[in-house]
């Protein structure tokens, strides 16, 4: 009884994932939904993070100093545009908005590229680990603050005329008005959670209309398949295809537009399964309601945009109405919104975030019920 | 009796069966004993309700009045441990146009408790008995009508159900498969499985043991074709001549003929069974034609109990 259950659910899902493969269109899309996503907000935003307006104090003026600047030039993130003879004045010129970043570099500059850790040999980290300047960035555009943190361990070998046997910062990195961060490095787990919404719903709930619309139905209902069996058979591969979209999509966020992934991987993987379920089960729901795909399709675009606009991914969750907030409640996305977000970006456990994942757990119970009580194995 | 053991001599048993959608009666009070061992027909133009029958009896449809009987069991409540014992073969292609075969088979027989060693040899076995096994590569969706009505029959007969449904089960393949397909129901026949199958074709109606001819949701008879022909009310007259065009105007006009209908160069007239001397009222008719009476066919009695010509 138990193991003929497992068979039967195991052909189905070898069914299912064979069906998946042979549908070149359904398969590009899972591979072109998030990329072609990834690119439209990371691009839209990312329009000019090259030749950043900068100023610079240099109150080293030797040499070295001058190789670090052209060295920095030489990358194109930054143009100096300005020169400054303290401090002090570069902030004003940042606040005032004419110039975006300010590398200072201090009278000790020197020394300190030469006992920074990078080139001398001797040195443990622990002594003397000071940077050789200090970037201070206006963080509210976060393209801009990415673009000066990439830029923190820019080797210097050159300036140094040594080659880089450890790695270590070059510059400390300091950011104004933002520390917390928003668009790119904010969107890009934020793009997880929206794709896999569109992805995730759009597939289940059109997989056991599609049984019905081709006729397969009819003769499945009369075979001994039960339907707990056949909803399991039938999400199992889509949590693979939910899988391997989080994959790209963070994958392509972090070498292309330096996301960095603090979290662990198994909070990740933790949070995107759980959300992965509940997305899976409202579809399936969703799929016990509909009669025809294009139904299934129009119920789909229904929970899809308050994904969008409540979730917290297009405006922030806080300064929404009490009673949007509400119906983001509601929401699975909004509070893998909330996971992934802190476990990419502010490297939370799951544990911490158990609020949220209980409540996605037991709206994957509760979503599993409905959808089986719905599901008669009887037609018409 | 609905409480009958598993030794009950009918496979099929239907007290009073009816399903409406709304107003629209599709089945209504449908009886029927079909034995164990035989093969039973549902005979009917398009509409007539049979897919519906099917469904009702195979438990896919909930009924809406009426008691059914299968296998000694009633549906109701052992709908679960019947499909181990019933094969359904759909009025439509119900398996996966984008499996092959081979694959649409084993997803079958996993689905029907089959695997490993007996599920290979199960599959080799159908593969060669409905001559498949070149085809086993192939996606379903890319055969012949004939070839997928095979693939059809052998994924409803894998786990060699005791009662087999079979809906139009010819109605993509061409004669010469169909005789082929019906020496093969003769074989499951043989080898004990009880077989109801529907059907708007009349030649195929007369291989049944018994048949069920059905109109808008009524059986209007039900028996062996031969008991059928004979107990037929109406005598069968042919004309021969020329003008029979005409003469079938005049003739469909008479109260006591039911039907006249052109087969070749005849003229096929069915006269009420009450009408005393019927070829000398045709020949009175048809200004001295050649009349000669002739044998009842399966179609001449279709014809006399639908169409509103049933109960007188
Ligand atoms: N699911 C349904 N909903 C409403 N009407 C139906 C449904 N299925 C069948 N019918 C109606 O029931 C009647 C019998 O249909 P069916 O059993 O398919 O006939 P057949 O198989 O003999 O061609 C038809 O009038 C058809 O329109
Ligand atoms: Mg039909």
């Amino acid at each position: 009884m138990g193991i003929s259950m497992w068979i039967r659910v195991y052909a189905i899902f070898i069914k299912e994932l064979k069906q998946l493969s042979r549908d070149r269109m359904t398969f590009g899309m899972i591979i072109m939904i998030p990329l072609v996503q990834l690119m439209l907000f990371g691009y839209a935003i990312n329009t000019d993070a090259r030749h950043i307006h900068a100023g610079l104090v240099d109150l080293s003026q030797t040499s070295e100093s001058r190789a670090v600047e052209q060295a920095l030039v030489a990358t194109q993130s930054v143009d100096f545009i300005a020169r400054y003879r303290s401090i002090k004045e570069a902030e004003v010129a940042i606040t005032k908005g004419e110039i975006r970043a300010v590398l200072y570099l201090p009278a000790d500059m020197t020394r300190r590229l030469f006992n920074h850790p990078l080139y001398d040999h001797k040195q443990t980290d622990s002594q003397l680990t000071q940077p050789i300047g200090q970037w201070i960035v206006d963080g509210s555009d976060t393209v801009i603050a990415s673009t000066i943190r990439a830029l923190r361990n820019m080797p210097l070998d050159e300036v140094a005329n040594h080659t880089a046997t450890r790695t270590a910062p070059s510059f400390e990195v300091v950011q104004y008005f933002n520390p917390e961060q928003r668009t790119v490095v904010n969107i890009v787990p934020g793009l997880v959670a929206v794709i896999l919404t569109m992805t995730m719903i759009l597939f289940t709930s059109s997989a056991i209309v599609r049984e019905h619309e081709h006729g397969n139905m009819e003769f499945l209902i009369t075979t001994p398949v039960r339907s707990i069996e056949l909803m399991i058979g039938k999400i199992a591969p889509y949590v693979l295809v939910g899988l391997l979209q989080v994959a790209i999509i963070l994958c392509v966020g972090h070498w292309v537009f330096s996301v960095p992934i603090k979290g662990s991987i198994l909070s990740l993987l933790g949070s995107s399964i759980l959300f992965i379920f509940a997305s899976l089960t409202l579809g399936l729901v969703l799929s016990t309601i509909a009669k025809t795909q294009l139904q299934s399709m129009q119920m789909t675009i229904f929970i899809l945009l308050p994904s969008i606009l409540l979730s917290g991914f297009m405006f922030p969750y806080d300064a929404m109405p009490v009673a949007a907030q509400w119906i983001a409640e509601a929401l699975p996305v909004t509070h893998f919104m909330r996971m992934i977000r802190a476990i990419v970006l502010r490297d939370a456990s799951l544990l911490l975030l158990g609020k949220d994942a209980l409540w996605l757990g037991l709206f994957t119970i509760g979503g599993i019920i409905i959808a089986s009580l719905r599901f008669k194995k009887k037609l018409g | 009796m609905t409480n009958a053991s598993e030794q009950s001599e009918y496979a099929i048993e239907a007290k009073g069966l009816s399903k409406h959608f709304g107003n629209n009666i599709a089945v209504n009070k449908l009886d029927l004993n079909i034995p164990k061992g035989s093969i039973y027909g549902f005979l009917g133009p398009n509409g007539c309700g049979k897919s519906t029958s099917i469904r009702l009896l195979t438990g896919l449809l909930e009924a809406s009045e009426g008691d059914v009987t299968i296998l000694g069991k009633s549906l109701l409540g052992h709908e679960e441990s019947l499909k181990k014992r019933i094969g359904y073969m759909t009025q439509k292609f119900s398996l996966y146009d984008d499996l092959t075969v081979q694959e649409n088979l084993n997803f079958v027989g996993a689905i029907y408790g089959f695997a490993g060693k007996r599920k290979k040899a199960r599959l080799e076995e159908l593969l060669a008995l409905y001559d498949l096994e070149k085809q086993a590569k192939q996606f379903a969706g890319s055969m012949s009508g004939g070839q997928k009505q095979r693939l059809a029959l052998a994924c409803a007969t894998l786990h060699s159900p005791e009662l087999l449904f079979l809906d139009e089960p010819t109605s993509a393949v061409d004669p010469e498969n169909r005789r082929e397909f019906w020496e093969r129901l003769f074989d499951l026949c043989a080898a004990g499985t009880t077989i109801l199958v529907s059907t708007h074709y009349m030649d195929e109606a007369e291989r049944c043991h018994s048949l069920a001819i059905m109109e808008e949701g009524n059986k209007r008879a039900d028996g062996s074709p031969q008991a059928l022909m004979d107990a037929m009310p109406a005598t069968v007259v042919e004309v021969s001549g020329n003008k029979l065009r005409q003469l079938k105007q005049t003739l469909t006009q008479h109260p006591e003929i039911l039907s006249a209908a052109q087969i070749g160069a005849h003229l096929r007239v069915l006269v009420k069974k009450k009408v005393q001397d019927p070829l000398s009222l045709i020949s009175k008719l048809s200004d001295g034609r050649e009349t000669v009476l002739a044998r009842p066919s399966l179609e001449d009695v279709f014809v006399t109990c639908t169409g509103g010509r049933h109960g007188d």
